[in-house]
């Protein structure tokens, strides 16, 4: 499938392919049919978190690298994955050798006096750093001196507010979660006028690939989230009503999932670690509105926890076939599991 | 219907009627978000806030700078969480003294539209879809008459606050039964430095204080009965509530 190469004008006209799981059916429509493929009762939740400029070029004794923030910022510390020669133009399995960085290395953020140090290490890329400055003063540096996170099949670099989502607020992502580009004030003004309501939670979208078969295994790494009470009484006003809950995003899956081992999600705040695939069985989450994602990928994984793969492969057989887009800028596919 | 508005964004913070609102919020117990350009002058007002007892915090960034946007409304967002109120107060006459029309230079008005139209609708966008998400919120344009009498010499100043106006008054047009409310507040002349600046010999006793005037934009956006959603609100009309 091809990559979407750049931003198209309206979201609301980008492809959208339905499938729906039980009955085997596969309805080609647009981001704006939403409401028409969704049933009254239904809710729809979204990941209101807004993105950072998340790469950033750091200082390590004589060298300068590139370090993406793989995690929120808390209390001025965040993870980090350190990138070797090359940009973002760059295939990320094609960059240089990353700079080897131990615990106690100093790093200082590029152009800025924030400086901190590496405190804990996953792996020969993935560290834990502690900046020596409050979490304000570090957003503040990130925020002058950072850029989006983006790869090498987009034409041009990407400034912030193209990655962000129309919801967008909290400062949590280093990425996009792109599903949400979808919605927006008037898509949700038309899911609500169908009876079909709205609810939002924040999660901290990770990296979606570093280009190290070993590292991108790890993948996604721990993300916190937080759900407001309002949407733990939405779903289950929904469940209540005979509706489905549908996430916007792979990022609302693990949310939702992860916050409801007992079947309910508990409101308040969370970690999502585990990773969701077709041996995981559901508990809140019926339907899922996401990109077209990378063969191997952990967002494709895990959509089989809501199709069986055979319906999958032709999913996506079907939108190559049809001229569908993916990545973060692409097309949008619905799939309703039950 | 009664409002407890706790997070402030407050725009052209640093001086004049945008720095009066932030202390008048920050004292009636909300957090405030300085946004102004002159580093200097959002140190003074936050420290004033703080020396007050109240919680304020400053983001030092130029409104007309489109990159700057969304580090304004995450900064914002990563301090206070949701943002509850936004009030646009920044603004430029353009260069002083002020032309007439014919001789007023191209590059003077963009930037009057920039920092008085264009900015403050791409910070709406950045943080308004939020509160319709969630139901609440105000925000707040601080307009002028200029917006709506020809004043002869204010043509750049007044068209862009007429702009401004629109946008306000269409997008309460938008958001109706949302539960947020878009309002504009015509504050009436003020002794702020903006007025000094365009009409140097006033008379400074007949000017309103900032300080009284924030206490009435507190008010309406407290009480949605005193500025209802798509309300152009004259000050200088009222007393006192």
């Amino acid at each position: 499938m091809s990559p979407a190469r750049w931003l198209r004008d309206h979201a609301a006209n980008d492809r959208l392919l339905a499938v729906h799981v039980p009955l085997g059916t596969r309805t080609d429509a647009r981001v704006r049919d939403l409401p028409a493929l969704l049933r009254p009762a239904d809710l729809v939740v979204i990941n209101d978190a807004a993105t950072l400029p998340a790469s950033i070029v750091v200082r390590h004794a004589d060298e300068r690298f590139e370090l993406r923030l793989a995690s929120r910022v808390v209390d001025g510390s965040a993870w980090g994955v350190a990138f070797g020669a090359g940009n973002w133009r760059t295939p990320t399995e094609l960059r240089g050798i990353a700079p080897r960085v131990e615990e106690g290395d100093a790093l200082t953020i590029d152009g800025t006096g924030v400086t901190g140090h590496v405190v804990e290490r996953l792996h020969g890329r993935l560290v834990r750093v502690d900046w020596e400055v409050p979490t304000a003063q570090l957003l503040a540096a990130i925020y002058a001196h950072g850029r989006p996170i983006q790869y090498s099949h987009v034409d041009r670099e990407l400034p912030l507010w193209a990655v962000q989502t129309p919801f967008a607020s909290r400062p949590w992502g280093v990425e996009m979660a792109s599903a949400g580009r979808a919605i927006g004030p008037s898509m949700v003004s038309s899911l609500r006028a169908a009876n079909i309501s709205v609810a939002w939670l924040t999660h901290a979208a990770g990296l979606t690939s570093t280009g190290d078969p070993e590292l991108d295994a790890m993948l996604p790494l721990a993300e916190d989230f937080e759900i407001p009470l309002e949407t733990v009484r939405a779903v289950g006003t929904a469940r209540a009503r005979g509706g489905r809950v549908i996430a916007v995003g792979t990022t609302v899956v693990r949310a939702l999932e992860s916050a409801s081992e007992t079947g309910m999600p508990r409101p308040g705040p969370g970690t999502a670690t585990r990773k969701l695939d077709s041996s995981y069985c559901r508990r809140v989450v019926d339907g899922l509105l996401t990109g077209f994602h990378e063969s191997g990928s952990t967002h494709l994984r895990l959509l089989s926890a809501f199709a069986p793969a055979e319906l999958l492969t032709e999913t996506y057989r079907h939108a190559d076939r049809e001229g569908y887009l993916c990545h973060e800028l692409g097309d949008v596919n619905l799939i309703l599991a039950s | 219907m009664e409002t407890k508005a706790s997070h402030w964004l407050v725009t052209g913070g640093g001086r004049g009627l945008g720095r009066a609102v932030a202390i008048a919020a920050a004292r009636d117990g909300g957090e405030a978000v300085v946004v102004a350009r002159t580093k200097a002058e959002l140190e003074e007002v936050t420290e004033t806030i703080r020396r007050g007892g109240g919680v304020a915090h400053a983001i030092a960034a130029d409104i007309a700078d489109k990159e700057r946007t969304h580090a304004i409304a995450g900064e914002a967002a990563a301090l206070m969480g949701s943002i509850d109120v936004l009030v646009h107060a920044a603004a430029t006459l353009g260069p002083v003294p002020l032309e007439p029309v014919l001789e007023t230079p191209c590059e003077d008005l963009e930037r009057a539209l920039m920092v008085n139209v264009v900015g403050p609708h791409r910070l709406t966008k950045a943080i308004v879809p939020s509160m319709l998400l969630r139901g609440i919120g105000v925000i707040v344009h601080v307009s002028s008459d200029a917006a709506i009498v020809a004043y002869p010499e204010w043509g750049a100043y007044g068209a862009s606050k007429a702009a401004f106006e629109l946008m306000a008054r269409t997008m309460a047009a938008e958001v109706a039964s949302s539960g947020v409310r878009s309002l504009i507040v015509d504050p009436g002349e003020m002794d702020t430095q903006m007025h000094e600046d365009a009409l140097p010999h006033a008379d400074r006793t007949l000017l309103a204080r900032p300080a009284d005037v924030a206490e009435k934009i507190l008010a309406i956006v407290r009480d949605g009965r005193l500025g209802p959603n798509g309300a152009r609100v004259v000050l200088s009309h009222v007393e006192s509530w």
